[in-house]
This record gives structure tokens, sequence and C-alpha cells, in this order.
């Protein structure tokens, strides 16, 4: 839900950077994603969060990592992801074509095959995407996959 | 559609002479789609006691942390590591406290208690403790275990006749079950060693 979101990424974003203040080191991705669960798990059965998360993370031993978190808590790590009535095509796709190791022009072909599809069969799709890469240089927006350019009055 | 069939789960425990053996399947889904095929339901307590955590993602991992911290916190205060059945009790407990809003897991507790006799047993979602002989059953898949099971099991097997019997009672019930499978996890523990494999079933 959008006032949910905004909020607790928000919350979830500071509480990390914090950490980073406080200990002088980064959160690990592991370690970010479980505290993110800790704070689904314990407003589950007060206030749930309608929040559902994929985390995306580089840490320099361990290399890249994504976490799939529900809105229930529920924690998983896992090497291809997907959140939404677009997830049953995505993970179709990312099921047929993602191979471990693959290139960042690779992923990025798998991503824009799963937007065709997204665009294609849904018949409440989404007008636009935002592509963002996570590195070892950092997370950054990668490119925008527009079919409806913003209003320039807007 | 019940909270417990949210994820899909499939736990078997199997008693055996002179050890026991634990097994579930490894799919992690949500309602009719499938998340991830690489789930673990089982955990080590400590090298004699192991604990499966059927139902409920969520709550599993919530009460596997709970029961892991107060196991670490048991070893610390008593220099030792907890007997299974006193284990049991603790699972019993940490379930029947939110009795009125339950955690919705079922777990199911295998170990070797002294000289080396193995227990296992299972209990409902608010600590109901079931004590069996020969096997215990929980999750999605349960009702198919308990047919495979009493049909498979014979008393005083050997580990690598276990291994077989408790394989094929899984993978045989899980076949029958559209939320659980995918492969199987099983654990056989004796008292000088612990055996992990990992099943190769019917991949949907």
């Amino acid at each position: 839900e959008i006032g949910c979101r905004v909020q607790f990424t928000e919350y979830i974003q500071k509480n990390v950077a914090l950490y980073q203040f406080r200990n002088g080191i980064p959160l690990t991705t592991a370690a970010a994603a479980n505290f993110t669960r800790g704070e689904l798990a314990t407003a589950l059965r007060k206030n749930p969060y309608q929040v559902n998360v994929l985390m995306a993370g580089y840490d320099k031993e361990i290399g890249p990592s994504l976490y799939y978190i529900d809105y229930i808590a529920t924690l998983h790590k896992v090497d291809r992801g997907a959140f939404g009535y677009g997830s049953y095509f995505c993970l179709a796709m990312m099921d047929r074509h993602y191979h471990s190791g693959m290139t960042v022009e690779e992923a990025i072909d798998l991503v824009d095959k799963c937007i065709l599809e997204i665009r294609s069969r849904l018949v409440v799709a989404p007008p636009n995407f935002v592509i963002k890469i996570v590195d070892k240089d950092g997370a950054r927006e990668y490119a925008w996959r527009e079919s409806v350019k913003p209003d320039a009055t807007a | 559609m019940s909270i417990f069939e949210y994820n899909g789960s499939a736990l078997v425990a199997m008693v055996g002479k002179n050890c026991f053996a634990i097994a579930s399947d490894r799919r992690l889904g949500v309602q009719l789609q499938t998340i991830a095929t690489d789930f673990q339901r089982i955990s080590k307590v400590h090298d004699r006691l192991f604990i499966g955590l059927s139902g409920l993602a969520t709550d599993a991992q919530t009460l596997h942390q709970r029961l892991m911290f107060r196991h670490k916190l048991y070893q610390l205060r008593e220099e030792r590591d907890m007997k299974p059945e006193t284990f049991a009790s603790l699972v019993s407990a940490l379930l029947y406290e939110k009795r009125f809003g339950p955690y919705f897991c079922q777990p199911v507790i295998a170990g070797l208690s002294d000289d080396d006799k193995p227990f296992i047993c299972t209990t409902d979602s608010i600590g109901a403790k079931e004590l069996a002989k020969d096997f215990v059953v929980a999750g999605t898949a349960g009702d198919s275990l308990y047919g495979a099971c009493e049909a498979m099991f014979k008393p005083d097997m050997e580990p690598e006749e276990l291994f077989e019997t408790l394989s094929q009672a899984l993978l045989a019930s899980v076949d029958r079950d559209c939320l659980s499978g995918w492969g199987g996890h099983i654990y056989i523990v004796t008292p000088t060693e612990v055996k992990e494999c990992t099943l190769k079933g019917r991949m949907d």
C-alpha cells in the first residue's frame, strides 16, 4: 500500500544509515534484510505493514544478494524474485532465461523481456518502468522504460 | 483458504534402531505461486536434536529465532545441551503462551535422548504434544504422510533402510499435495554422525 510503503521503507533506510553512523561500518545485505523482516514481524500482530520488499545489496566479500520479504515477514534469499500481478509473468520469463553468472547486458535484456511481457499480458500494466542496478560501485538508476512521457507542465 | 495452507509444507520424522531421520519438502509458496524451491524447514538445535517447523513460514522463522535464543541461553547457563524431552516441553510452552493469538506452525522435534534412544514428537499450533514411538508428520501433506508412513514403517530399521523408507514415504506423499514438494531434505542422525541429503523428486 502506498502510505505504508513510503513510511516503512524510509524507516528502514534511516535505521540502516544510523547503524553506519553508530558503528562505523555498513550493515551487510543479510543483516539489513533480517532487520527489515524483524520490523515487519513485530508489527504483524499489532498494526501490519502492507509492504512487500525485494532487497538487493552488494557486499565486498559475498558479492551481490537478493532477499524476498513478504508483507507477512517471510524472508528468503533468492536469485530472482517478483511481486504483484506481473510476478506471474516475470517469474516465468526468469525461470526460462535466467542462469547464474549473467552479465549486466544479459540481465538488462531479461528485464526488458519481463517488461514486454507485463505490457502485453497485464490488463492493468503500468506505463513506465525504472531499472536500477546495485553493484560494487553502489546503487544507481540505470534506465527508464517509458511509454507515457511525464507531462511537461505537471 | 486456511492460514496453515498459505505457504505449503511437508514434514516427517521417523524412528529407527538407535537412530532417527527427519525430512521435509523444499517448496516455499504463496498460495498457488511457488517462490522458491530451496527453502529450509529443518534446523539443527544441537548435534543430537533437530526441529522442523511447518505451517506459516513467517511464524516458523519467528519461532525458530525464539527457540534458538532460548536454547543458546540454556547452553550458557547449564553448560550443556538441552535434552529432546526438555526441548519439546519448551516448544510446547512457547506455543501455549500465544494461546489466544497463536503461531500458525506445527513443529516436529526429533532427537537422541539419554542412552542414544531416539525421541520424536510433534505438537499442534497451541502446544499439545504428541509423542510417538514410530513416526510423526506435519504440514499440508500430513494426511498423505500418515498413510505412506503407516504402510512403509517397520520397527528397528538401520540408518540406510530408514533413509530409503523415509525418502520414499515423503516423495510419495508430496506428489499428492500441490502445495508441497519440489524435492526433499533429509537428515539421518545416529549417535556418531549426522548425514544430510537432498532428494530429487517431481519438480512440480
